[in-house]
């Protein structure tokens, strides 16, 4: 009992560091892909290429003034950074990051709580990281902020629908809620992966991972061009730091189940070891979501209640009819 | 010993939360503890290795209180506080029903002894099938007539909503606003 509570700790400190440090990495990588597609040079100065720049930006969030506003609601506009990030790491802790191994003898699952319904715990956290956002938005007394609180609710309630429909299609062929049950259904290599069987619960999914990490095509929610920033526009040094560390620990949870669910997982592809293949994965969907940034514009908050309830929905409901049919016959 | 310390815990922090919501003047304090205590419940399902029913409260209430924070949104202002009229009969039949409630809540134990399962679990069989098995066969039913029930919701909804959805809302703004005051003249 005490050794699973042991390595436990372990592991849940060992994926914080890791997970947080990546985030943190992930603002230089954005930073760099977004300068190479507009042909700029992006952060040059600090360290070579730039590596630094990451040291800079974090002795700068943590010596920064910690502002509250005068009139906000100064319990909740504290807590509501603390929210988006833990629920982020939360959802992070069902996820199997790689493939067991052995270390020093000893066998390591890389998975800080294998719990069997694995997929609808991390989706459902991740939704209720949501709050973050909206408490940050209704805090502040800042017009500003409860818009971007206003729209923290559109957006939740509109993918929310689309994203548990569109994973309920993979879910029946592989029937089992287990990420690591979904991941072992594909151990056939590429043939077996089941964005082959479920193209359209795939794209379906992958945008509504976008409307949930909150990145470009739907960042409605502190779009710099309408409402300053949205739910960040009163929130200085570590506290806004905290909100994107969560942001970004949103962004390869999401990578992270798509490669799972749909793109066989940390099983060995070809010449590739298995925790190698995630890696790649997981990193080219991390592009993807920089390189969606880099080429698409804004959409507005209409347009994506359009999108998900007038087209998204009814698609993923098809596709789970057709998926029916075709196992029933 | 772990299991106790988390029921104790999360048991104090439900009625904690809970609490807030009912005393509390502020909107913006009550929604956000509605959705915390929500949230804690989750957690005695987990205990009770009920995953299936713990992560599906965590998704349907997270969702649910969001929307009623769409609504704070719209009928208050949210930080400051809310002046409440609290008749005397609100305040008796409530805490007469809280009252009777705890009588029960410390009663049921007794009772409880006596009480068998009419649908045991299923032994070796994953959390969300065996919820599936009782659902579609036993409760088969009640679970359809929730179904037409929502559906209906969702139809009326729809009708209600659509009225005037071929129109932009950008346009018309002027008139409706004329509308209104209208209305409050009369």
């Amino acid at each position: 009992m005490d050794a699973i509570i042991i390595e436990t700790i372990i592991k849940a400190v060992v994926v914080l560091a890791i997970i947080s440090a990546l985030a943190g990495f992930g603002t230089y990588l954005e930073r760099k892909v977004l300068a190479f597609m507009q042909r700029r040079l992006g952060p040059t100065h600090v360290g070579p290429f730039g590596l630094l720049q990451l040291a800079a930006d974090g002795i700068k969030l943590f010596t920064k003034e910690d502002l509250i506003p005068q009139n906000a609601n100064r319990l909740l506009f504290s807590l509501a950074p603390v929210i988006t990030a833990a629920t982020a790491f939360i959802a992070l802790s069902a996820v199997p990051l790689l493939p067991e191994f052995e270390l020093f003898g000893y066998t390591v699952k890389p998975i800080v709580a294998d719990i069997n319904i694995g997929v609808l715990f991390v989706i459902g956290v991740m939704g209720a990281g949501l709050y973050g956002p909206l408490l940050a938005g209704m805090s502040q007394a800042n017009k500003w902020g409860l818009l971007g609180a206003a729209r923290t609710t559109v957006q939740f309630l509109s993918y929310e629908v689309v994203t548990g429909l569109s994973l309920l299609a993979p879910l029946m062929i592989v029937g089992s809620l287990s990420l690591i049950d979904i991941n072992n259904h594909q151990t056939g290599g590429l043939s077996d992966w089941i964005l082959w069987q479920q193209p359209v619960a795939f794209v379906l999914f992958v945008i509504a991972g976008f409307a949930e990490t909150n990145r470009t095509p739907f960042d409605l929610l502190e779009h710099e061009a309408e409402i300053v920033s949205g739910y960040v526009t009163d929130y200085s040094g570590l506290r806004w730091g905290l909100f994107f560390v969560g942001e970004y620990a949103n962004m390869i949870t999401i990578g992270f189940l798509a490669s799972l669910i749909f793109l066989g997982g940390f099983n060995d592809l070809w010449f590739i070891p298995g925790w190698l293949a995630i890696i790649l994965k997981v990193s080219f969907l991390f592009f993807f979501m920089l390189w969606t940034r880099a080429a698409w514009p804004h959409v507005r908050p209409d347009q994506l209640m359009w999108l998900c309830w007038k087209i998204l929905m009814p698609l993923a409901i098809i596709n789970i009819v057709i998926t029916g049919l075709v196992m029933m016959v | 010993m772990y299991e106790t310390i988390a029921f104790y815990l999360f048991a104090f922090l439900t009625i904690a939360m809970f609490w807030i919501t009912v005393t509390t003047n502020n909107a913006l304090y009550a929604m956000s503890s509605l959705a915390a205590g929500m949230i804690f419940i989750s957690a005695f399902f987990f205990l009770l290795d009920a995953d299936f029913l713990g992560a599906v409260q965590i998704v349907v209430y997270s969702g649910a209180v969001m929307a009623i924070y769409a609504f704070g949104m719209m009928f208050f202002d949210t930080l400051n506080e809310v002046k409440e009229r609290n008749p005397k009969k609100v305040v008796f039949v409530l805490s007469g029903l809280i009252a009777l409630m705890l009588v029960v809540i410390f009663v049921s134990p007794i009772i409880s002894s006596k009480v068998q399962a009419l649908y045991p679990m299923v032994e070796g069989v994953s959390n969300p099938k065996e919820v599936g098995i009782v659902l579609f066969t036993k409760y088969l039913v009640p679970f359809e007539l929730a179904a037409v029930m929502l559906l209906v919701a969702m139809i009326a909804g729809i009708i209600l909503a659509g009225k005037k959805m071929e129109k932009s809302e950008t346009e018309t703004e002027q008139e409706e606003e004329v509308v209104f005051e209208k209305g409050v003249e009369q």
